[in-house]
């Protein structure tokens, strides 16, 4: 599924948020979240104290409560609203997903292989370890593993790539998604989970935000602003007794009505964040998915923003995924053109990227570009893990390429000579970072070496500035590679990334993972085989591939559609823009107190002390609209920051404190002013209406 | 926390032991015996008897002396053994009341006097034994004492003068008039 | 005048910093057991004080245990001043035969010197026997603050420690505290105090005759020992004449120097520091003024070593003085501008060489103006609560300072331990904000703070403005609270407002036309003292249990950095903002009104 990025008001999304709104004004839905709730439970009292005023024993006019009631509830629903549209554009997103969860005929196998006889069910009956039977056009019932078969599998629909996968039995690409659907060939897949437990209905689940449950941070968060409403409520309650008795020394006015009071109350407590908390939670998600990252829980997005170590593989993520040949050495007495022929006659058969790079360099140094080359009545000699060389027999020449060592022993097993010059050659390929890969040839029992050929990592554009950029946010990149620390420690410089770990195994990573938590840090990792399951287990951020095996899928705690490593860099500034959203709206709801109390204190008391008017300020027009003032703008910046809830704020790649800097100037600064002039605009709109 | 009461306990005991007889009765002891004026209340003495503290003001009504900061302690002003102040609130009536009272007793006393009231002169001090007053107001009332006592005033003056304190240590606090020792100086000069 | 007054400010802080830092240093190596030679001779008397209570080195305690102990000390320390107060009559030390204190003063006397308020239901020389002062409240000066500077410690373990089961041992820190650092320091200041005159005697209080015999009236008493009422219930009047005075003495200056050190503030005399035996010059203002902010400016510099960073304990300390440094001027400001009904009277109030001028109502002519500011501005920055004014009669915004200050829960310079504990709570809250700013679970000092660290946090802060907030609005509505309001209007609601302010921020001092020495008044402010006191500290042990039981984050680029003058504004910010959100409405009602009146705005 590619994610469409949707306008962020989509009507028919907003009227269905709309109605969701209404519907969740219930209280056991309210109860849910401190903040509003307390502005549920005011709205009510006001709506009693403005019943009780049309029955005519009110403590003031009942138009009066009522425009506060009115604006109160309003407040409750634009909270709700705010929610109902996070989860709605969640929903949308996932509903995509849902398309392809429709029921699917599977055939059940009665045994684990291809020519058992199977009976068709439901996808909705499958249980885990049960085998069913994929043909070329069926789609896969349920995610699963392969057992038997190999075939080419369309996952666009999960990954938004149009070029067909091979999936096939054993290794790392035996991992195949429900909902996927085989192009060719046939698969018996076990199918590995019980319905509604399946990595699409733990996405859609995740993307609804249905099964969101409070991240860390976000209970810390939810503590600060349950203390703060109860200080809010504390100093509110208390007003009433401190009126009275000023009343009665003061010998005018009368004592603040409870309706101004719970005006002030839900005017102060922190409705803001309160109000978009959950909604910015929701998005933080929805903004992964849209990086096409689905991560399995909340938790996994927030720790995702405080990742000090990024672990990254060098294949693919730092480098590109292949190596290239780059030059021919030639042996003594050996021209580079005959070295490069019989390279290219080595590599014709071999399929690897690495194989089809020798090809290419050696059409350019032969000048035969788009010549093509015809070798008939030779026999392909492909690459073992035994040999551990590919080549060519072809008119009596046995032609051989493979790593250093193994040509070298294949060589002396000949009778053959390794001269100096040519191990001279191999380690100066291998101390600048570069792969020697040696080329022999043998005919009529003389055995020599032609030469190396030297296939180098090409370390990906723009990499070393991202690293760069990573440094100034404090994360500190560590490079996986299985190469020698020689080659390993030249693609670091040149890549930029702070650290390696060379000649890695997944033993290796594991420990380093742990080394680095034991001091207090946080690391992320991706992965994609089997056997990085257990790092990924470990890492506090474990992004797995797509492409990769279902165990490290289990393992991880996000999976990237994409299969694109780089793609940890987003993950980690998505993690941070939601953290960051929170604590700025925490800062604007809190600066914006300031202006209200200037707004209502002297409304409240202008009966009693009128020489509190000093504190308007603003020079609201009456007490009545001061007070509704400041209520309306409390409910309309809600709405008003829906969109910076969604989107989230931005980030840069800076240093902690200059980010902290900004973000206080911006919504510390700006929380404090803001509501000055919208209360002002809020009061003359009420006066120029004679609504006040 | 009961298995710490005995801790608790013991150490409460010889802390107190410490803090609440042994290093008060090091302090007392050395008090007295290198600096017994001081400890005993810096009595001021004439002829080897005590005649006040220096420390501690003593109400003045006469218009003959100098007269010290309002007192408000009970039940008589300037009571060494029930300190304390008048606590009137800026706002408060009562205040405003008992400054309109000293005022024009003040005024009563010298008719002459135009000049306004340095205002230490009519607010109650804090505690309520407040020896000294400002030399601003002791050189308000310095022309009604001259009169009163025949001296002339320069006579007056110098004496003032001569009991008035600069800020310690050249820039601490305020500069000062004892007003007891003044008017005992007074008494020599003019009986 | 302005130029003397910069004089004296920047002297005194000038002094202070100078003395602070060599004994924050001290204190850091004090606390791990590490003397310096000269008082390397008293670690026999440690540890005899050990083996005699059982207390073995390197028993670390949980947090949980730690809190046992603090109440366990100070419960029984309560009870010993209680019983002392209760029995004083009949125990030796008591030359003017004090009569035992009715229950509830004894109460709220006892929990007043225990948590370290020192709040004064009761007239020194007029209620408690030499033998009271100088064991009773002489010891919990003593104690009180070396139990505050335990917990302070405690959680300084907190944050230094990683993955650790205990924070220290309470009663180790206890001695340590009051052994090397109170007791010598109180020794030479008591000394200094004495030279200026401050009285130190055992001696009954002396006679002298008055110059001029004093005519005054007081209630008539009957042969019962009751005052005679009339006919409308108003005591009945006598002439009397005075012609002695008597002078209180006492064992004044060893409890005074204590008094001011362990920031109590209790006065061994009714009218404190005002009184000229308790403080007799502008030296001695100067030096108690230097003893009460020492220690907590001190712990600073202890904190910042003990973190291994000593620019972390600047910063805390850049801020408490920024904060000080600010409600002063506003403090100086307002008391030299005065009472415009004294220029409506005539009076003179202009400020001179020869005359402090202002609002010289409530004050002492050796202080003037600026002495007295500063030492009301320091007396409630810091929990202390000594006066050498009666702040019933500041103006109004002179009032709301030092008022303000104890509000903001008593974080700048605050009390011995307690002050900078409170203050790294405001901490721990301003990181969390700030570090969700910038996108990373917050961390200081490179411990994560949590939810579990936040909700002790939110308890820490919020435990003082309600009682603060409910101890008022409950006593204004009480015909029992409102009959001790002394003052009428706007004012007597501060006088209220002050005392819950002062009682449940630990600090003591009061708005003291407020009758306050009634059973309501003892029990509720009692209350309102040991809810605030204990509160707190179980909060931030909990904090400390929590702390040192985490690992230590390395910092990183992204770690925000606490010790730059961007998280100093942040630390104000928060302290300030936290205070003003929760007690403008109500500062509204009383001084802020007040003042309007005052100057005429109608």
């Amino acid at each position: 599924m590619k994610t469409t990025s949707q306008s962020l008001y989509d009507r028919a999304l907003l009227q269905e948020a709309a109605w969701e709104s209404v519907k969740r004004l219930s209280p056991r839905y309210q109860v849910k979240n401190p903040v509003m709730f307390v502005v549920w439970l005011g709205s009510l009292l006001t709506t009693g104290l403005w019943l009780q005023a049309l029955a005519g024993e009110g403590e003031a006019p009942a138009g009066f409560i009522l425009a506060i009631t009115l604006w109160l509830w309003f407040t409750v629903l634009f909270a709700n609203f705010a929610e109902a549209v996070a989860e709605g554009r969640g929903k949308a997103q996932a509903a995509a997903l849902k398309g392809l969860k429709k029921t699917v005929w599977a055939k059940k196998l009665r045994e684990a292989h291809a020519g058992a006889p199977f009976h068709t069910v439901p996808s909705e009956d499958l249980r885990k370890g049960d085998v069913v039977l994929v043909q070329a056009g069926d789609v896969i019932p349920g995610d699963g593993e392969v057992v038997e078969g190999v075939a080419s599998v369309d996952e666009s629909a999960i990954t938004g790539e149009s070029a067909p996968v091979i999936r096939e039995s054993g290794g790392d690409f035996s991992a195949v998604t429900g909902g996927t659907r085989v192009l060719s060939d046939w698969l018996v897949v076990k199918i590995t989970v019980n319905p509604g437990e399946t990595f699409l209905d733990r996405m859609i689940g995740m993307v609804e935000g249905a099964r969101r449950q409070k991240t860390p941070n976000e209970i810390a968060l939810t503590i600060l602003l349950v203390a703060l409403t109860l200080t809010f409520l504390l100093a509110t309650a208390t007003l009433l007794p401190f009126s009275i008795y000023s009343v009665g020394v003061a010998g005018s006015g009368s004592p603040v009505t409870v309706t101004v009071l719970v005006a002030l109350l839900v005017c102060l407590i922190p409705t803001t964040i309160g109000g978009l908390l959950s909604a910015i939670g929701v998005a933080g998600m929805g903004r992964m998915m849209e990086k096409n990252v689905i991560a399995t829980s909340g938790k996994a997005v927030e720790a995702a923003g405080d990742v000090d170590v990024l672990l990254l593989d060098k294949t693919g993520t730092i480098t590109l995924g292949n190596r290239q040949a780059a030059a021919f050495a030639p042996a003594a007495g050996v021209s580079e053109k005959e070295l490069a022929e019989a390279a290219l006659l080595a590599s014709l058969a071999d399929e690897t990227p690495e194989g089809r790079s020798i090809v290419t360099l050696a059409k350019e140094r032969l000048h035969q570009r788009g010549r093509d080359i015809h070798a008939d009545g030779a026999s392909f000699v492909h690459f073992t893990a035994q040999t551990r060389m590919s080549g060519i027999d072809w008119q009596g020449r046995s032609i051989r390429k493979g790593a250093a060592d193994a040509v070298k022993a294949h060589i002396l097993a000949l009778g053959g000579e390794w001269s100096a010059a040519v191990q001279q050659a191999v380690d100066d390929i291998a101390r600048r970072g570069a792969t020697p890969l040696a080329v022999a040839e043998s005919s009529a029992g003389a055995a020599r070496v032609l030469g190396v050929v030297e296939l180098k990592d090409i370390v990906k554009g723009g990499i070393k500035e991202r690293f760069a950029e990573l440094r100034r946010m404090g994360i500190k990149t560590v490079m996986i590679t299985g190469d020698n620390s020689l080659t390993a420690a030249a693609i670091a410089a040149e890549a930029g990334v702070d650290d390696f770990l060379a000649e890695a195994t997944p033993e290796a990573k594991l420990k380093l993972i742990r080394q680095h938590q034991q001091d207090g840090r946080l690391v992320a990792m991706t992965g994609d085989g089997t056997n990085d399951a257990p790092a990924l287990a470990q890492a506090d951020v474990a992004v797995a591939m797509n492409s990769g095996t279902q165990a490290a899928k289990e393992a991880g705690n996000m999976v990237d559609l994409d299969s694109n490593p780089t793609k940890l860099i987003e993950i980690v500034e998505t993690g941070k823009q939601m953290l960051m959203t929170r604590g700025a709206l925490t800062t604007f709801s809190i600066a914006n107190d300031v202006a209200k109390y200037f707004a209502i204190i002297p409304a409240a008391f202008a009966a009693t002390y009128p020489a509190l008017g000093v504190l308007n300020v603003m020079g609201l027009a009456t007490p009545a609209s001061a007070i509704l003032s400041a209520v309306i703008f409390n409910a309309l910046v809600i709405v008003a920051l829906i969109p910076l809830a969604l989107k989230g704020v931005a980030y840069r790649p800076q240093g902690a404190a200059a980010i902290l800097r900004r973000n206080l100037l911006v919504y510390g600064v700006g929380g404090l002013v803001v509501p000055f002039a919208g209360i002002k605009a809020i009061d003359l709109m009420l006066v120029g209406l004679h609504l006040a | 926390m009961l298995k710490e009461l005995q801790p608790a306990l013991i150490l409460l005991a010889l802390l107190s032991a410490l803090t609440g007889a042994a290093y008060p009765a090091l302090v007392t002891g050395l008090a007295q015996a290198t600096m017994s004026d001081q400890a005993n209340g810096s009595l001021l003495k004439e002829n080897g008897q005590a005649v006040g503290s220096r420390l501690i003001g003593q109400p003045f009504s006469d218009p003959r002396y100098f007269w010290g900061r309002p007192s408000a302690t009970a039940p008589m002003p300037y009571n060494g053994g029930s300190s304390g102040g008048a606590n009137l609130g800026p706002l408060n009536p009562a205040l405003e009341a008992a400054l309109q009272e000293r005022i024009s007793v003040l005024k009563a006393a010298d008719p002459s006097q135009q000049a306004p009231i340095p205002v230490d002169l009519v607010t109650a001090s804090a505690s309520g034994l407040d020896p000294h007053i400002s030399p601003a107001a002791a050189r308000w009332q310095a022309p009604r004492v001259a009169r009163l006592r025949g001296l002339p005033e320069a006579r007056v003056l110098a004496l003032l003068e001569r009991h008035t304190e600069g800020r310690q240590w050249g820039f601490l606090g305020e500069p000062r008039v004892n007003v007891l020792a003044l008017n005992r100086a007074l008494d020599q000069a003019a009986p | 005048m302005n130029a003397n007054l910069l004089l004296q400010y920047g002297f005194f802080f000038a002094v202070l910093f100078l003395l602070a830092w060599p004994l924050g240093l001290y204190m850091a190596r004090i606390y791990r057991g590490d003397l310096p030679a000269f008082v390397a001779w008293l670690r026999p008397l440690e540890n005899f004080c050990y083996r005699l209570a059982g207390v073995r080195h390197g028993d670390d305690m949980g947090w949980r245990r730690y809190a046992g102990a603090v109440l366990a000390f100070s419960l029984l320390g309560v009870l010993a001043v209680y019983a002392l107060q209760r029995l004083q009559l009949w125990l030796p030390f008591n030359p003017q035969a004090m009569a035992n204190t009715t229950p509830d003063l004894a109460f709220n006397t006892a929990v007043s010197f225990v948590t370290n308020t020192n709040w004064q239901a009761y007239g020194g020389e007029t209620t408690m026997s030499y033998l009271t002062q100088m064991l009773g409240l002489a010891v919990q000066n003593f104690l009180s603050a070396a139990t505050g500077m335990a917990v302070v410690v405690a959680l300084m373990r907190g944050f230094q420690r990683k993955e650790a089961g205990g924070i220290g041992n309470f009663w180790i820190d206890l001695v340590r505290s009051t052994l090397y650092v109170l007791l010598p320091l109180s020794l030479i200041l008591a000394l200094a105090l004495v030279g200026q005159g401050v009285v130190q005697s055992v001696a009954p209080y002396a006679s002298v005759p008055l110059t001029q015999a004093v005519d005054y009236e007081q209630p008539k008493v009957g042969a019962d020992g009751q005052p005679v009422l009339d006919a409308a219930g108003k005591p009945v009047l006598e002439a009397a004449t005075a012609r002695e005075q008597t002078l209180a003495l006492g064992p004044a200056a060893s409890q005074i120097a204590i008094k001011h050190l362990g920031t109590n503030g209790g006065g061994f005399f009714n009218a404190n520091s005002s009184h000229p035996y308790e403080n007799p010059t502008p030296v001695s203002n100067l030096l108690q003024m230097l003893a009460i902010v020492l220690i907590p400016a001190a712990l600073c510099f202890t904190f910042g070593r003990w973190v291994g960073d000593l620019r972390q304990g600047l910063a805390i300390l850049a801020a408490m003085t920024a904060i000080l440094v600010a409600l002063l001027a506003v403090e100086v400001w307002a008391e030299q501008a005065g009472n415009p009904l004294f220029e409506r009277l005539g009076l003179a109030t202009q400020g001179s060489e020869l005359m402090a001028g202002g609002n010289m109502e409530g004050k002492e002519a050796r202080f003037g103006i600026s002495a007295t500011s500063l030492f009301v501005t320091v007396t409630t920055a810091v929990s202390c609560g000594a006066v050498n004014a009666m702040h019933d009669s500041l103006t109004p915004l002179g009032g709301l300072v030092p008022m303000w200050l104890m509000q903001l829960g008593e974080v700048v310079f605050g009390g011995v331990g307690s002050g900078l504990y409170g203050m790294l709570v405001f901490a721990i809250v301003g990181v969390f904000v700030a570090g969700l700013m910038i996108g990373r679970t917050p961390e200081y000092l490179g411990k994560k703070i949590e939810a579990y660290e936040m909700k002790m946090a939110a308890v820490a802060i919020l435990a003082t403005p309600l009682a603060v907030l409910l101890g008022t609005a409950l006593s204004l509505m009480l015909e029992a609270g409102a009959a001790g309001v002394f003052n009428p209007g706007a004012h007597g609601f501060s006088e209220v407002l002050y005392a819950f302010s002062s009682a449940a921020n630990n600090n003591g001092s009061a708005f003291a036309g407020l009758g306050a020495n009634t059973p309501y008044y003892n029990t509720a402010l009692g209350l309102a003292m040991l809810f605030g006191r204990f509160t707190i500290i179980a909060a931030v042990l909990a904090i400390a249990g929590s702390l040192a039981a985490k690992k230590r984050i390395p910092p990183s680029a992204g770690t925000l950095p606490t010790h730059t003058p961007l998280f100093v504004v942040l630390l104000i910010g928060t302290v300030i903002v936290v205070g003003a959100l929760t007690f403008l409405p109500s500062l509204a009602l009383g001084p802020v009104v007040e003042h309007l009146q005052m100057v005429g705005v109608r």
